[in-house]
């Protein structure tokens, strides 16, 4: 008996390693968050099933760790697929050839079509680099009871924006929480602001590294930024917290708004607020003559340029690209689909996102960090963070900013 | 002209190795250790001198750029900034021999339960740098850290003490003063056990105490634990890294850095895609370990010749 079941699990072990030789695909991945991570569980099963002549191999790596071995293992040991960033994040690794051009695939599936908001950020030099899989938007998620206890509606542009602070601060609540330990939050409210003020093409523009940093568009921007920090509208000492520490002061009800992307409403549910406490609204409008632009940043997947199996890989982007895989994917991760034909979870703060973003005229920005190179995009936002602390020093920021505009570009 | 000796008589073909036995056996137990550090310390060392005149983003081609990284770094408020803060930390961090020393003789007596204290003190070099990091953090935290909650009993603070550029680097060392100042008490107790008690009796029978004694008959017989306090101290100092990255990551807008700490950020980092500038600021945090090696290897020269 025991010996049977040996001998089977031995055959069974030997076709499966059979199998693996027929085609096996290895995808390197940095969703180890747990909705991420059942989605590509989900997402890699529907894959096989469809596909019983490819095995996945699926390397699972955290966060961090993952942005520091994606150099290594591009170079030296390159998976066939890996996931990564669209727009500014991914031109190192185009430019060093280490990802494939994927303009084939989305040409025999039609996703020129299908995926075409993305196209934009997907396309250097003219070649596609990879096929987007989800986005989510960034926006101002605010605390309704607290707003609905101070007679506050939700403000749509700058003074009623500013009214709105001034009416919490008066009620002894501070309007805006944010962490900016580790800087990235303060690239949120740069985007935002600069984009309302200056709109999306100057935006661009600036991140690309053809505006000064001392243009007088700049300076205004930093001046609306200026306004809310003399006003008192930031968490204090927000420099000592990470954005999920500064989470609490929302949920405790002592901050009523955070500048946020969509991913901080997992875990501020988690906390314990329902859905008729948070809710979240469009950053309000500054200057009515430039077109809302908002911020949704794009997760993509590439090929790299050393991958073993390059047929699969493309076969699995194709799978990837498709609308009802989309769907089920971003309905598992709580974020938006890119394909225009999938449909979007039911969730309000989904719907409201998908909403906007449909409705967006202005244009969609990625993110600071993913528009502006590396080097760029760090000196941006730890300038950022000095201002939001010592405002009285933005000159002497902007003209640091701009010596590193001089070498980074 | 030994290889007729060798084929007259079959025993000497091992000879050479039995005549050089003496000469050769110190070599060979040296070979893997010579190997280890010719690859990971002095082949890098050299690499890294030989990348810092180019620039590389560690994917696509190097391109040489002379001296350019390092004008560029004279041009680096960044660059000053960590190197003032690397200053700090080397003298600042230097507090930890006497604090050690300190606790060591408060530690060094014939008490019940004396073990239990001493574990106490022992506790915070036992503890990773991480979590040490963690706890300072809490500790300072300017809304519910304990520090803060102490001072507002006086009425005073909160002071946050990791978002003000002011404290941040002083906030620092003292959480690695911590774990610091338990490995000098730790050398300087097995230094104090091995001090001559008949010298402290002689000492005493000529009415010495207190200050005196300690001065002219105990520190001089602790010289050899003082030696190598100094030496993990200064390297303490110059690799401060994790207590940085954990506390800080090397904010507020990056007024903690320290060398080591700004050329992770500039090579290695989420960032970071410079190995060319990151490697420039690793020759010059070198040469400053250098002046301290080779004031190192004077002081063990000079020992092992007997002046």
């Amino acid at each position: 008996m025991f010996q049977r079941t040996f001998m089977g699990a031995v055959l069974a072990s030997t076709m499966l390693t059979a199998a693996a030789w027929a085609g096996e695909l290895v995808i390197n991945t940095d969703t180890s968050d747990p909705a991420p991570k059942a989605a590509f569980e989900a997402l890699i099963k529907g894959f096989e099933a469809e596909n019983p002549d490819v095995t996945v191999k699926w390397n699972l790596f955290d966060h961090e760790g993952y942005k520091t071995s994606i150099r290594n293992f591009l170079t030296a040991d390159a998976p066939d697929l890996a996931n990564w960033y669209a727009g500014n994040r991914m031109l190192p690794y185009v430019n060093a050839g280490l990802f494939e051009p994927v303009d084939d695939v989305w040409e025999a599936n039609g996703l020129n079509e299908s995926l075409a908001s993305a196209k934009g950020s997907m396309t250097i030099d003219g070649k596609i680099w990879g096929v987007p899989y989800t986005y989510y938007q960034w926006g101002v998620y605010y605390r309704k009871d607290i707003f609905e206890a101070n007679g506050i509606d939700v403000p749509t542009d700058w003074e009623a924006f500013k009214a709105a602070g001034a009416k919490l601060k008066e009620a002894g609540i501070t309007p805006i929480t944010i962490g900016t330990k580790y800087l990235w939050t303060t690239g949120g409210v740069f985007d935002y602001l600069n984009l309302r003020t200056n709109g999306y093409d100057f935006h661009m523009a600036l991140t690309k590294g053809e505006i000064p940093w001392t243009d007088e568009r700049v300076i205004a921007t930093m001046n609306n930024w200026k306004e809310l920090l003399d006003a008192g509208f930031f968490l204090e000492n927000h420099a000592a917290y990470s954005w999920q520490e500064a989470l609490a002061p929302m949920v405790q009800g002592d901050a009523a708004m955070y500048v946020m992307g969509n991913f901080a409403v997992a875990p501020l549910r988690e906390a314990g607020l329902t859905d008729d406490q948070l809710g979240f609204f469009q950053f309000p409008m500054i200057n009515p003559d430039v077109a809302m632009a908002e911020e949704a940043p794009t997760d993509t997947i590439h090929i790299p340029a050393n991958a073993k199996n390059k047929e699969d890989a493309k076969k699995f982007l194709a799978y990837l690209a498709r609308a009802d895989v989309q769907s089920q994917i971003n309905e598992t991760l709580g974020q938006l689909p890119i394909n225009k034909d999938s449909t979007v979870g039911d969730d309000k703060f989904l719907q409201a996102g998908y909403q906007m973003l449909s409705n967006t005229d202005g244009g969609i920005a990625q993110f600071f960090d993913r528009d502006a190179p590396a080097e760029m995009a760090k000196a941006g936002m730890e300038g950022f963070q000095e201002f939001m602390v010592k405002p009285e020093r933005m000159m002497d920021i902007l003209e640091r900013l701009e010596k590193v505009r001089a070498k980074a570009y | 002209m030994t290889a007729p000796a060798l084929s007259d008589t079959p025993p000497t073909s091992k000879s050479w190795w039995k005549k050089n036995q003496q000469r050769l056996a110190p070599w060979l137990f040296l070979a893997p250790g010579i190997f280890m550090f010719a690859v990971y310390v002095i082949i890098p060392i050299f690499q890294s001198i030989s990348l810092s005149f180019y620039a590389w983003d560690g994917l696509g081609t190097k391109e040489w750029v002379g001296a350019a990284n390092y004008v560029e770094l004279m041009d680096d408020d960044a660059f000053y900034t960590s190197l003032k803060n690397n200053v700090l930390w080397l003298v600042l961090y230097m507090l930890a021999i006497p604090a050690g020393l300190f606790v060591a003789l408060f530690l060094n007596q014939t008490v019940r339960g004396i073990r239990i204290y001493k574990s106490l003190f022992f506790f915070p070099f036992v503890i990773s740098q991480v979590v040490v990091g963690l706890v300072f953090a809490w500790f300072y935290d300017p809304t519910n850290g304990l520090m803060n909650i102490i001072l507002g009993w006086f009425g005073a603070g909160p002071i946050a003490v990791l978002a003000d550029e002011d404290y941040v680097t002083y906030g620092i060392i003292a959480a690695g003063l911590w774990p610091q100042t338990a490995y000098c008490m730790i050398l300087y107790l097995t230094g104090l056990n091995a001090v001559d008690p008949e010298q402290i009796e002689a000492a005493r029978l000529d009415n010495a105490k207190g200050a005196k004694l300690l001065w002219y008959v105990i520190l001089p017989q602790l010289r050899p634990a003082t030696f190598i306090a100094v030496v993990v101290t200064v390297i303490g100092a110059l690799r401060s890294f994790d207590l940085i990255s954990i506390m800080t990551d090397g904010g507020p807008w990056g007024s903690s850095r320290v060398l080591a700490f700004y050329m992770y950020e500039q090579a290695f980092s989420e960032y970071g895609f410079r190995m060319g500038y990151g490697a420039a600021i690793a020759v010059v945090l070198f040469l400053i370990m250098m002046i301290y090696i080779t004031g190192f290897l004077w002081k063990m020269y000079r020992d092992e010749t007997g002046r």
